[in-house]
């Protein structure tokens, strides 16, 4: 309750003094700009963290799965290591990851605020979460076809992009659904720390200045842009579904 | 062609070892239709899997062409490979291809140009009779269909040797028949060599010139086709061609009277020119009735198998089971009286 109160107080009192929109154009000029600002600004971030993510968690998947048990690498050191590597990295809370790589921020990108500072632990958090879908999505195929390009003389090169890939494509893409639906989530709260965004919309004016409306009208688009996706990436996925 | 020898794999660990191949060689002859029957955990789908290298060996050495395959490794390994075609019991297909990429597939591999893929894709679908289906996706197949697909795969690089891993298993009787008759086809026309790897006996009979019963991961009988079955060495040879309704007729004539005998007759078809049943009837003085039989093709020959009860005085029924044998007719007496001991 107790940081709820003074939230409230603080910008009660501010809204008083400023005092509120009343003309109609200028305020449906306000909301507008509110509402494009944060919309590109969480697109921004959700596309360039799931362009990242899924790149480098589409490697770490492969080889999860490649050196897994009866995989075409198999190799268990690496097998555990990079397991291990991932479930850490699944198992920091988000708003954690944000703080801590606030340096690693600043080091790539030259600021640790902003929308394009978000892309880093939003980048960092999704990752083992891609690896993870993409390895389930490999370990659903079974061995039975990767016996048989084995078979016909294919490198395990040859059996990645040839084999588990496109057979894996339908699965592959609802899982990068998935993640762009939870980077949409966790983009919210990137953007409470100075990120931008929809979610740094809703809090900015909906909580803090009251506008109940600009609260509503973010969730109304945040509930479209996660239903759109999901109806695209699942007619892609069953697009791709030969099976 | 392939020379397996002293082979052996082990599953599993040091609490559960399970001997899958204990010390198994055998010669597989250029252009034949090799058959390695026997119930499951016999060790034939090993032996398969050790000779296409899907399956590592524990001892022994497997040489195809002269080449031990078990010394090989990376690229020499996967070169080799290409000489031999792996037909799998669940087909397994790339179902997010076409019928027409699933056949290029090994060719895309071998890094043939395409227009040679092209040509060879088209050749193979009308060998398997599948050109109205190129553009159809697997899951659009029955099941023989896909098998055909998965032989004309296996076949895209112009193998050496054919693998056929319980091919037919997984499909009805139909179908196995027509599956069966491709493969015959197919080592008619192109010479291939083949080892067809089975627990249906009828998959044996109608294409294999040679065969190998395996038990327990070794080799128990090992020669022609026509020659195990009208002469098994082993029990599991002889229950292996034993029609599944033989213990049935044994059980129904328990009843069996003192000067009755239950007998098998299996004869090859040619070399049998006698009417061997009229004549004993007549010339010994005894019953005979058939109780169940039939004739059937096994490679180019006919078998014919026959459980017949004979009836009639002790040594007329010895005397008329003398003069089959001396005739040609494989007889084994199944159940019945005294003359037992003395045959």
């Amino acid at each position: 309750m107790g940081i709820f109160d003074r939230y409230h107080f603080d910008n009660f009192a501010y809204s008083m003094t400023r005092g509120r929109l009343t003309s109609g154009v200028d305020y449906a000029n306000e909301v507008w700009r509110i509402l494009s600002q944060g919309f590109a600004d969480t697109v921004y971030m959700v596309f360039f963290s799931a362009l990242f993510a899924v790149f480098i968690g589409l490697i770490i998947g492969v080889a999860l799965n490649v050196t897994g048990p009866a995989g075409i690498c198999e190799q268990r050191l690496t097998n555990r290591i990079l397991g291990f590597i991932v479930n850490t990295g699944r198992s920091i809370p988000f708003v954690i990851v944000i703080i801590a790589v606030f340096p690693l921020s600043r080091f790539i990108v030259g600021t640790s605020i902003g929308r394009t500072a978000a892309i880093v632990p939003l980048t960092i958090a999704a990752i083992p979460f891609v690896a993870r879908v993409v390895e389930a999505a490999l370990a659903e195929l079974g061995g039975g076809i990767v016996e048989a390009a084995t078979s016909t003389g294919a490198s395990p090169l040859q059996i990645i992009f040839r084999v588990l890939l496109p057979e894996a494509a339908p699965g592959l893409v609802l899982g990068v659904t998935l993640t762009v639906i939870n980077l949409i989530s966790f983009s919210a709260m990137a953007g409470l720390i100075g990120g931008g965004g929809l979610g740094f919309t809703a809090h900015r004016w909906g909580l803090q200045e009251f506008r109940t409306d600009i609260l509503v009208y973010t969730i109304i688009i945040l509930v479209i842009l996660v239903q759109v996706i999901q109806i695209t990436g699942q007619a892609i996925s069953r697009k791709l579904d030969k099976r | 062609m392939l020379s397996i020898r002293n082979l052996s794999k082990t599953f599993g660990n040091n609490k559960n070892r399970f001997k899958a191949l204990d010390n198994v060689s055998v010669d597989v002859l250029d252009g034949e239709i090799f058959g390695f029957v026997g119930l499951s955990g016999a060790g034939k789908t090993s032996l398969a899997r050790c000779v296409a290298t899907l399956e590592k060996a524990d001892n022994g050495e497997i040489f195809l062409d002269g080449v031990d395959l078990i010394k090989l490794k990376g690229r020499k390994l996967r070169l080799k490979r290409r000489k031999m075609g792996f037909v799998f019991q669940h087909f397994h297909l790339l179902m997010n291809s076409t019928v027409y990429d699933n056949i290029a597939f090994p060719l895309i591999i071998s890094k043939t140009p395409k227009a040679e893929i092209r040509k060879r894709v088209d050749e193979l679908l009308e060998l398997v009779g599948l050109t109205d289906k190129a553009s159809s996706y697997p899951s659009k197949l029955s099941g023989g269909q896909k098998q055909r697909v998965g032989i004309a795969r296996a076949l895209a690089n112009k193998p050496e040797l054919l693998i056929c891993d319980e091919a037919t298993s997984a499909l009805d009787p139909d179908t196995t028949k027509s599956i069966l008759q491709l493969i015959k086809k197919i080592n008619e026309q192109t010479g291939v060599t083949v080892i067809v790897i089975t627990h249906e006996m009828e998959v044996i009979k109608s294409l294999c010139t040679r065969a190998a019963i395996m038990e327990d991961g070794v080799i128990i009988e090992l020669g022609k086709v026509l020659d195990i079955i009208t002469n098994p060495q082993t029990d599991t040879a002889q229950r292996f061609f034993t029609k599944e309704h033989l213990p049935e007729i044994i059980r129904l004539t328990e009843s069996l009277a003192g000067n009755e005998v239950l007998v098998k007759a299996i004869f090859i078809g040619d070399k049998v020119h006698k009417p061997f049943i009229s004549d004993i009837i007549r010339g010994f003085d005894i019953e005979v009735s058939i109780l169940s039989g039939g004739i059937e093709p096994v490679g180019n020959a006919t078998i014919g198998d026959l459980v017949l009860k004979m009836s009639g005085y002790e040594n007329a029924i010895i005397s008329a089971i003398g003069y089959c044998k001396e005739n040609g007719v494989g007889i084994e007496v199944l159940k019945g009286g005294d003359v037992n001991g003395h045959i």
